[in-house]
C-alpha cells in the first residue's frame, strides 16, 4: 500500500529559521533506515509559504493568492510517499521519525493513497472510455 | 487493548527479520532462531501493555530473546561434552580439546561478545540461507517470505493459492533440511558467490511473478506479492549495493510493476502492451527503476540488468511509435551472448523486424523452427511480419498453424480473429 506522509509547517519553519545540524543528521539517517528497509518511494522538503501561491476557486472564479498564508499548522513542509503492508506499519515508521519541529508543536500526517478503480470502479471505467475514444 | 497488541505485532513484524537474523547467528539454526523470536513476541505481548513499547524495539526485543538463545547453545555444547567423554571412554583414549570446527566448539561468551557486528550482516546471511539451493524453489520462496519478509503462514498461503497447511509443512521441511544438510550461516564468498546469488534473486523474482501474473478478480493480496518482491529487493540492494545484478533485479520488477494498473481491463482480460493506455504507467516507480538499471548498468550489469534495460526502452516511449527499436534489438543481442536461447531470438527478431523492416526479421525466425517446435509464438511473429510484407496467404498459414499450438481457448480465438482480419 502507498501512503503519503505530511509533515505540517510550524511558526519557525514558516519563518524560514535555520534547521539545526543535529535535526538534519538525525533526519538524514532516518531516510537512510527507510531506504534500507524498503519503504521509502519518494520525498522531499518544501520551501516556506513566503515563496508560495495558490489558486482559489469559488463561484465559477479562479483567484491567484500569493503568499505567506496563515495558519502554519495546516501548511505542508515536507512529504514522503512511502510503501508499507499497512496504515499501522506506517504509523510506526513515523513514531521513529525524528522530531521535525524541535522545540515547538507539530504534526505529521499519514495519508492511504486512493484507489479509484476499487472505490469507484463504475465511474474509473466510464472516464477510461472516455479518454480511449478521445485519442482515436 | 486491541489497538496496543496491533501496534506491538506492527512492531514486531518490521523488527523480526533482523532479530531472527542475529538469534540465527547465536543458534546457527533458523528454525531455532525463528522460535525465539516468537518467545520474544510473547513477552513483549505480556509487558508492553503496561510498560510501553520501548522506544528501542529491535534492543528489547533481541535482550529478551539473546539468554534463552544462548541457554539453547550451552545445552547443545554440554550433550556434545557429554558424547564426546562417552566416545573417549569407549575408546580408551584421553580427553582431548573440543569437538570438530563446528561452531558450537566456541564458547558461548564468544558468541555474545561477537554480537557486535553489523546487524545488516546478519540479515544478508539469513537472506542467503533461506534461498539455499539444497531447498526447492517452493520451500526457498515460503522460508524466504515468513522469515525475511515477515508474512505469516496465512498470508502467504492466500498469496500463492494453497492450503495454509501446505506451507506450513513446506517452511518446517525447509527448516529441518537446511538444519540437517548442515548449510552453514554465512554470505557466501568467492565463486560461490554469483551462483548463490542467482538463487536469491530467483526467489525474489518468483515472487514477483506470481503478483505479476494475478488479474483482476483474483484476490487482491496477490498483486501485493509484487510489493513484498519489490520490498526485498530494495532491502537487497541496500545490504549489497556492489552487487550488480540486485540492481539490475530491482530495476526490471520497479518497471513491470509500474504497469500493474495498465495491463487489466475493466473486465478483467489481460491488455498487451502496445494497447496499454501510457498515462497510467506510474511515472514514480519507472524513475526508480531507470535509477535502479544506471546503478546495475555501472556495476557490470548482467541477465536481469538487460532485461530491465528493455524494459525501459519501453518505459521511455510516451507512445508505441516512440519506442527505440534499434536500442531494444542490440540489447537482445548481448542478452544473447549473455544468455543464448531460442526465445530471446525470437524476441530480438521482433525487435530487428520493427528496426531494420520486416525481411531482417523475418530471416532471423528462418533459423528458430527447429528449437522453437512446438511454441506458438514462432508462427504467430512470422505471420505478424509476413503480412507487413503483403505475403497474406502465408501469414494466414502461420496464424492457423499458431492457432493449433495455442495454449488456451482465448489465445487460439485471438490468432483466428487475427487470420479473419487479413
Amino acid at each position: 500500500m502507498r501512503f503519503m506522509v505530511l509533515v505540517k509547517a510550524s511558526k519557525q519553519s514558516e519563518a524560514g529559521a535555520t534547521p539545526s545540524v543535529d535535526m538534519l543528521a538525525k533526519m538524514g539517517k532516518f531516510n537512510q533506515e527507510l531506504i534500507a528497509a524498503g519503504v521509502m518511494l519518494d520525498g522531499g522538503g518544501l520551501k516556506a509559504s513566503s515563496a508560495a501561491a495558490k489558486v482559489q476557486f469559488a463561484q465559477g472564479k479562479r483567484t491567484v493568492i500569493d503568499g505567506p498564508f496563515t495558519e502554519a499548522k495546516e501548511l505542508v513542509a515536507g512529504y514522503w510517499i512511502w510503501q508499507c503492508k499497512s496504515l499501522e506499519e506506517a504509523v510506526e515508521w513515523v513514531k521513529r521519525c525524528p522530531d521535525p519541529m524541535p522545540g515547538e508543536d507539530s504534526e505529521i500526517e499519514i495519508r492511504p493513497f486512493a484507489d479509484l478503480e476499487a472505490d469507484f470502479p463504475e465511474q474509473a471505467a466510464e472516464a477510461r472510455a472516455l479518454l480511449d475514444r478521445a485519442k482515436h | 487493548m486491541d489497538d496496543t497488541r496491533r501496534a506491538i505485532e506492527t512492531v514486531f513484524r518490521i523488527e523480526s527479520p533482523k532479530l531472527i537474523a542475529g538469534l540465527a547467528r547465536i543458534t546457527r539454526e533458523v528454525g531455532v532462531a525463528e522460535e525465539l523470536a516468537q518467545d520474544a513476541l510473547v513477552t513483549a505481548l505480556e509487558q508492553w501493555p503496561r510498560t510501553g513499547i520501548p522506544e528501542r524495539p529491535a534492543a528489547w526485543l533481541m535482550q529478551a530473546a539473546k539468554h534463552r538463545a544462548i541457554d539453547h547453545v550451552r545445552r547443545g555444547q554440554l550433550l556434545a561434552k557429554k558424547h564426546e567423554q562417552l566416545g573417549h571412554e569407549l575408546d580408551g583414549g584421553a580427553i582431548g580439546a573440543g569437538g570438530g570446527g563446528d561452531a558450537r566448539a566456541g564458547s558461548a561468551e564468544d558468541m555474545i561478545n561477537n554480537l557486535d557486528d553489523e546487524l545488516g550482516d546478519d540479515l544478508l546471511r539469513l537472506i542467503f540461507t533461506s534461498c539455499h539451493p539444497v531447498l526447492s524453489p517452493e520451500a526457498r520462496v515460503a522460508l524466504t517470505l515468513r522469515l525475511v519478509g515477515g508474512l505469516t503462514s496465512e498470508e502467504i498461503a492466500r498469496a500463492f493459492l494453497v492450503p495454509m497447511q501446505t506451507i506450513q509443512q513446506r517452511i518446517v521441511r525447509a527448516k529441518k533440511q537446511l538444519a540437517d544438510a548442515g548449510v552453514p550461516y554465512e554470505v557466501p564468498r568467492g565463486e560461490e558467490l554469483l551462483p548463490r546469488l542467482a538463487s536469491v534473486l530467483e526467489v525474489i523474482y518468483l515472487v514477483f511473478n506470481e503478483g505479476y501474473a494475478a488479474t483482476r478478480g483474483d484476490d487482491w493480496v496477490r498483486p501485493e506479492l509484487c510489493e513484498d518482491a519489490l520490498r526485498l529487493g530494495r532491502v537487497l540492494a541496500g545490504l549489497a549495493p556492489d552487487l550488480a545484478e540486485v540492481h539490475g533485479l530491482v530495476a526490471l520488477m520497479e518497471i513491470q510493476a509500474s504497469r500493474l494498473h495498465a495491463r487489466v481491463g475493466t473486465d478483467g482480460e489481460p491488455i498487451l502492451l502496445f494497447d496499454q493506455n501510457r498515462a497510467r504507467w506510474d511515472q514514480l516507480l519507472i524513475r526508480r527503476g531507470l535509477d535502479a538499471l544506471a546503478r546495475g548498468e555501472a556495476l557490470g550489469g548482467g541477465v536481469y540488468t538487460l532485461q530491465a534495460a528493455i524494459a525501459a526502452c519501453h518505459a521511455r516511449a510516451r507512445k508505441p511509435a516512440d519506442t527505440d527499436w534499434a536500442r531494444i534489438a542490440a540489447t537482445y543481442a548481448q542478452l544473447a551472448r549473455l544468455a543464448p536461447s531460442p526465445v530471446v531470438e525470437l524476441n530480438r527478431a521482433v525487435a530487428v523486424g520493427f528496426a531494420e523492416g520486416p525481411a531482417a526479421g523475418l530471416a532471423i525466425t528462418d533459423r528458430l523452427g527447429d528449437a522453437l517446435a512446438g511454441y506458438h509464438l514462432l508462427p504467430s511473429v512470422r505471420a505478424d511480419l509476413l503480412a507487413k510484407l503483403g505475403r497474406t496467404a502465408e501469414a494466414k498459414a502461420e496464424l492457423a498453424r499458431a492457432a493449433e499450438l495455442a495454449g488456451n481457448a482465448r489465445e487460439r480465438r485471438l490468432l483466428l480473429d487475427r487470420a479473419a482480419k487479413l
